[in-house]
């Protein structure tokens, strides 16, 4: 086995040197009725060249991009990703590193995760921000236990156009707390009605997503200034395109106290869900509150300039059960990934890439109202939007899975009041030339 | 780390097992750590301390104090309402280093039962306890 | 052996090379540069609601080979596994094949929604089905779910498990038991999930024994949290009697499986009486921690707990897979989809490359361990000297003398062009050392890590200071970590 380099005659002067007669020997310390018997029940091991067909045969029956059109976005986005963040990641000196724990050592990780926080801060407009959680579910279920954390409050207030599938990873962390999650409806266009919120000296804090799952871009000010008339109560903005804050005013400078979200879309693949990368930044004075690691700027005994671990002792390492969280490995390759995007993509071209993300979604949203499909939400949207699809759609859908088109996601599932709805997404992958041909195939 | 003949124990302030230290000024008692306590927790990076007007009782928990690797709780020496922090620490956390019996003070607390006060430890049971 | 080379002038090797200066990336750059394709539109602009637009985050602008030559360099400063040995305790840095980057990067997989309809998801849903077949067969515990994001994500999971069974039983219980060598991870878990930990002191000769165990367990104690083979390095040999205890009383056995690069094919963990388990398949099965993550931690459960895990599930009918949601008592989702399919895929890849040979690797770690623990006994202390599992754990106490600390001798190693073990953990070991070489490093590599580790005890005695100024070779000395917490500056 190519893994294992021991030759038998290494491991005889090992075995001598240790005073065992055999490997065996070294494990008749576990009691025999802990030990198992014979060997494990595993296939043969391939060579190298049999597990790449193999590989090969099971890759090739997802429809994938490019080779099939999907046009779903709903938390996991086709962005075209730069061949030099696919090879830089590939550096063994990136991707084989630990966390960077012994810092003189760790110098390219910590930078990395530096820059991370500061381009994911400016991007958010807020003030500082972690080195990655796992998703943005798990993010968002972690702000908001943030948000009891630093108000001692127990009730939290989620809106029903936050991710469905995020709203269900909070309903899971909460589950065995004695904390309370109250969900706000949406309003007939398409944004999250606040009009319900309640007594909000009661909560600790309350989630939005902009753009939402439909879509739609949220009046994150509107929401802020009335989630701030009680001075303590929370405001955090979730999102699952990033991407979106290359053109709209981020959540910072519109009241956040937490921005946080899925990064995916910054050069990490879709990779069936992931990994993807949970970002999460606040206001500088919640920072010991947070979750997560932290990268921090010192000096080294000669007084030049790097980075280290720091604030690690609201960590599960230090604290224990009392920390700010148990997250312990992160998504820190997913990050570097998503830095080199923001780096390749710079301050200039974001705004471009962002506008023609919401061109492409416009010029859809167009085709599609012309085939017969009502646009039912009024609001702006970014670069997905939902229709109601006329009779005979759900067919005519699975009819067009055999000329690889996915058309929309079905929404109906997630919320029953939606039955026949569909939320489309088109991002700079795809064509003019793709699209009038989803069009053309969903009007007949 | 110090030896114990190396430690500043002043005579006119009292002390606790928690190895926290009350003075006495009329009804109203300023507390911080030892000598001792912050030699052991090595440089202090942070101290957290309740809000002006809380009341807590003798033994309850009203803040921390972090160094880079470890955090450890600081427990009231007596009961009573906090009249004032020491919002300077803040910024200048080294000062629970550097003078844990002046500039690094942490609270000061109206006291609720003088009794308490009288029953904390003088210095040379305070010292007999570090030798224990 | 090579053992004779302890002179204080044995020259380090290994971190010696070309170092290039790099600043910031908003240090650098210039208006008007971009280093990305961005496609040219062939629709009309349709301009939002200026209402509705900022003004754009404030990035550098760089060119193409800017953004190479920043991120190459930036590497270069990092230590991985594929520069040496990374004998990291309880971290199991093993080699991370590379072929698995090849299988997670199939445009296949890379490139597909996770929200496809199942019949252009099939590939994927078998490799996960079988994945968990094949993680069923290496731990002895049937029923899997592959959704948790990390070890900790796991054990977040396990403890919702935990939590949901005993209210499924009709009385939730409030307490969960933590030994004292475990990770920090176990009690930030159980705490999310609302369970007081109960600290649990190991033994004297470093294990748990039934006795302790039967005095603080009872009947609002949910179970225990487990690592077996145990932080010490040592197997929990009390394993079984241990959970008869809990079991009686109605509790349920975690597993931490962070230490299961000891243990495969070696010991069943159903048939110890472990309930739940969790794996890090960035430890055991290989896939790379990529600076601090992704990781995937696996959660595998008895037959009797399987309703709980969370969902969706994979399904297989016949020759095709699906989705099942339906299962009322399951904890619910741990993420947003399917947890890191990308990690799921390399690990898969490893196990099909290794196959039965995964005990072999479980034997040959080992080895590997106790031929460092008998190669170093005699210059560092060894607080439980009996055989170890994967790792084994010295102390500073011989070096404490020449007032030489564990951290000393950790930055000294890196002069010799190794990283350092981990230290001072666990923390029930003063000055703890704790070194896990892993099956992949041959004996060459392992002597020189001997030879390294005996100078540095040398060095102790004779050059003390050598060791407090160490590290000199990399690129930084020491830093201050002390500044780096009292004025955070996490933002450039």
């Amino acid at each position: 086995m190519r893994y294992l380099p021991h030759t038998s005659e290494d491991i005889a002067q090992m075995l001598a040197l240790v005073g065992a007669e055999s490997i065996d020997q070294l494990f008749e310390d576990i009691p025999a009725n802990c030990r198992r018997e014979g060997e494990l029940d595993l296939p043969a091991p391939l060579t190298e060249w049999d597990l790449n067909t193999h590989m090969d045969g099971l890759a090739d029956t997802m429809g994938a991009a490019p080779r099939y059109k999907v046009y779903i976005g709903a938390g996991s986005y086709d962005h075209f990703i730069p061949e030099i963040s696919r090879q830089l990641l590939l550096r063994s000196e990136i991707f084989t590193a630990y966390t960077p724990y012994q810092p003189e050592i760790s110098q390219g990780t910590l930078q990395t995760i530096y820059e991370y926080q500061t381009l994911v801060t400016r991007l958010l407009g807020m003030d500082v921000t972690n080195a990655s959680m796992y998703d943005g579910a798990s993010a968002l279920a972690e702000a908001l236990l943030m948000s009891i954390r630093v108000t001692k409050r127990k009730k939290v207030v989620v809106s029903k156009a936050i991710h469905p599938l995020y709203r269900q990873v909070v309903a899971t962390y909460f589950a065995p707390t004695d904390f309370e999650v109250v969900e706000l409806p949406f309003g007939a266009d398409g944004r999250t009605d606040l009009s319900a919120v309640g007594d909000l000296s009661e909560i600790a804090g309350v989630a939005v997503q902009s753009p939402n799952f439909f879509g739609c871009i949220e009046d994150l000010k509107q929401i802020g200034e009335t989630i701030h008339s009680d001075k303590k109560t929370l405001f955090v903005v979730g999102f699952s395109e990033p991407l979106a804050y290359g053109l709209l005013k981020n959540p910072g400078s519109q009241g956040a106290d937490i921005a946080c979200g899925e990064g995916q879309s910054f050069g990490i693949p879709r990779s069936f869900g992931g990994p993807g990368l949970g970002m999460f930044s606040a206001k500088q004075k919640y920072v010991r509150n947070m979750p997560g690691r932290l990268v921090g700027k010192t000096v080294d005994v000669d007084g030049k300039s790097g980075f280290v671990l720091t604030l690690s002792t609201r960590e599960q390492h230090i604290r224990r059960e009392r920390a700010t969280s148990n997250i312990c490995s992160n998504q820190g390759l997913c990050a570097t990934a998503s830095v080199m995007y923001m780096a390749a993509l710079g301050g200039t071209c974001v705004r471009g890439l962002a506008q023609l993300n919401h061109d492409k979604a416009e010029y859809l949203k167009a085709g599609l109202k012309g085939a017969g499909f009502e646009v039912p939400f009024a609001a702006a949207s970014f670069n997905e939007f939902v229709v109601k699809a006329p009779a005979g759609f759900a067919a005519r859908r699975d009819a067009l899975l055999e000329k690889r088109i996915v058309a929309g996601l079905p929404i109906a599932s997630y919320y029953p009041e939606l039955a026949d709805h569909y939320l489309f997404c088109a991002t700079e992958t795809a064509s003019k030339s793709d699209m009038d041909l989803l069009v053309k195939e969903v009007s007949a | 780390m110090k030896e114990i003949n190396e430690l500043n124990l002043p005579e006119d302030v009292k002390y606790t097992d928690d190895h926290e230290w009350a003075k006495l000024d009329g009804d109203v008692a300023t507390i911080g750590i030892s000598d001792y306590a912050q030699d052991q927790l090595g440089d202090i990076v942070f101290v957290e301390l309740p809000e002006t007007g809380s009341t807590f009782d003798k033994g309850e928990e009203f803040g921390s104090v972090e160094s880079v690797k470890a955090v450890s709780e600081l427990y009231m020496p007596l009961g009573g309402e906090i009249v004032e922090i020491n919002a300077e620490l803040e910024d200048a956390p080294e000062q629970v280093n550097s003078a844990p019996y002046g500039g690094g003070w942490m609270v000061k607390i109206k006291i609720a039962d003088m009794a308490e006060f009288e029953a904390l430890m003088d210095k040379s049971a305070y010292l007999a306890s570090l030798e224990g | 052996m090579s053992h004779t080379s302890s002179e204080t002038t044995w020259m380090p090797t290994g971190t010696t090379g070309l170092i290039f200066n790099e600043p910031l990336l908003w240090e650098q750059g210039a208006e008007g540069r971009c280093g990305m394709s961005v496609p040219e539109s062939d629709v009309l602009m349709s301009p939002l609601d200026s209402e509705l637009v900022g003004d754009g985050p404030d990035w550098p602008n760089l060119s193409e080979l800017d953004v190479v030559r920043h991120f190459t360099r930036l590497s270069q400063w990092n230590f991985g596994v594929d520069s040496n040995m990374y004998p990291l305790g309880s971290c199991t840095m093993k080699y991370n094949p590379k072929i698995n980057e090849r299988q997670a990067a199939l445009p296949g997989f890379a490139g597909s929604h996770p929200l496809l309809p199942e019949s252009l998801s099939q590939g994927a849903l078998k490799l996960l089905y079988d994945l968990e077949r094949y993680l069923a067969e290496v731990t002895g515990l049937p029923a899997i779910s592959l959704q948790p994001a990390a070890g900790s994500h796991g054990e977040l999971t396990g403890m919702l498990i935990f939590a949901a069974y005993h209210k499924a039983q009709g009385k939730p219980r409030h307490k969960v038991l933590i030994p004292d060598t475990a990770h920090g991870t176990n009690p930030a878990s159980a705490a999310l999930c609302g369970f007081k930990s109960i600290p649990l002191a190991s033994g004297e000769d470093g294990i748990l024994t039934p006795e302790m165990v039967d005095e603080l367990m009872d009947e609002d104690t949910a179970g225990i949290m487990i690592t077996n083979p145990n932080t010490l390095g040592l197997f929990e040999n009390n394993i079984k009697e241990v959970a008869e205890v809990i079991h009686a009383k109605g509790g349920l056995i975690y597993g931490d499986g962070a230490n299961m690069n000891a243990v495969m094919g070696i010991v069943n963990m159903a048939d110890v009486g472990v309930d739940v388990l969790h794996l890090n398949l960035h430890k055991t099965f290989s896939t790379p921690h990529g600076g601090g993550g992704p990781g995937a931690g696996p959660v595998c459960v008895t037959e009797a707990l399987r309703p709980f895990l969370p969902v969706p599930r994979v399904v297989k009918e016949g020759d095709t897979y699906r989705w099942d949601e339906d299962y009322p008592q399951s904890v619910g989702k741990v993420h947003a989809f399917y947890g890191n399919f990308g990690v799921l895929v390399r690990a898969y890849s490893y196990v099909l490359s290794m196959g039965p040979f995964l005990k072999k690797a479980s034997q040959l770690a080992v080895l590997n361990a106790n031929y460092i623990k008998e190669s170093l006994k005699e210059v560092f202390h060894l607080p439980f000297d009996r055989v170890c599992m994967h790792e084994c754990v010295f102390t500073d106490k011989y070096q404490e003398q020449h007032k030489v600390a564990t951290l000393d001798m950790a930055k000294r190693l890196m002069d010799y062009g190794f990283h350092p073990p981990t230290v001072y953990f666990p923390l029930v070991v003063h000055g703890a050392i704790m070194i896990e070489p892993t099956e992949s490093e041959n004996k060459e590599t392992l002597d020189r890590f001997i030879a390294a580790m005996r100078a540095i005890a040398e060095e102790a005695r004779e050059h003390p200071d050598l060791l407090h100024q160490a590290p000199r070779n990399p690129k930084l000395g020491r830093l201050d970590e002390t500044l780096a917490a009292r004025k955070p500056c996490l933002c450039g």
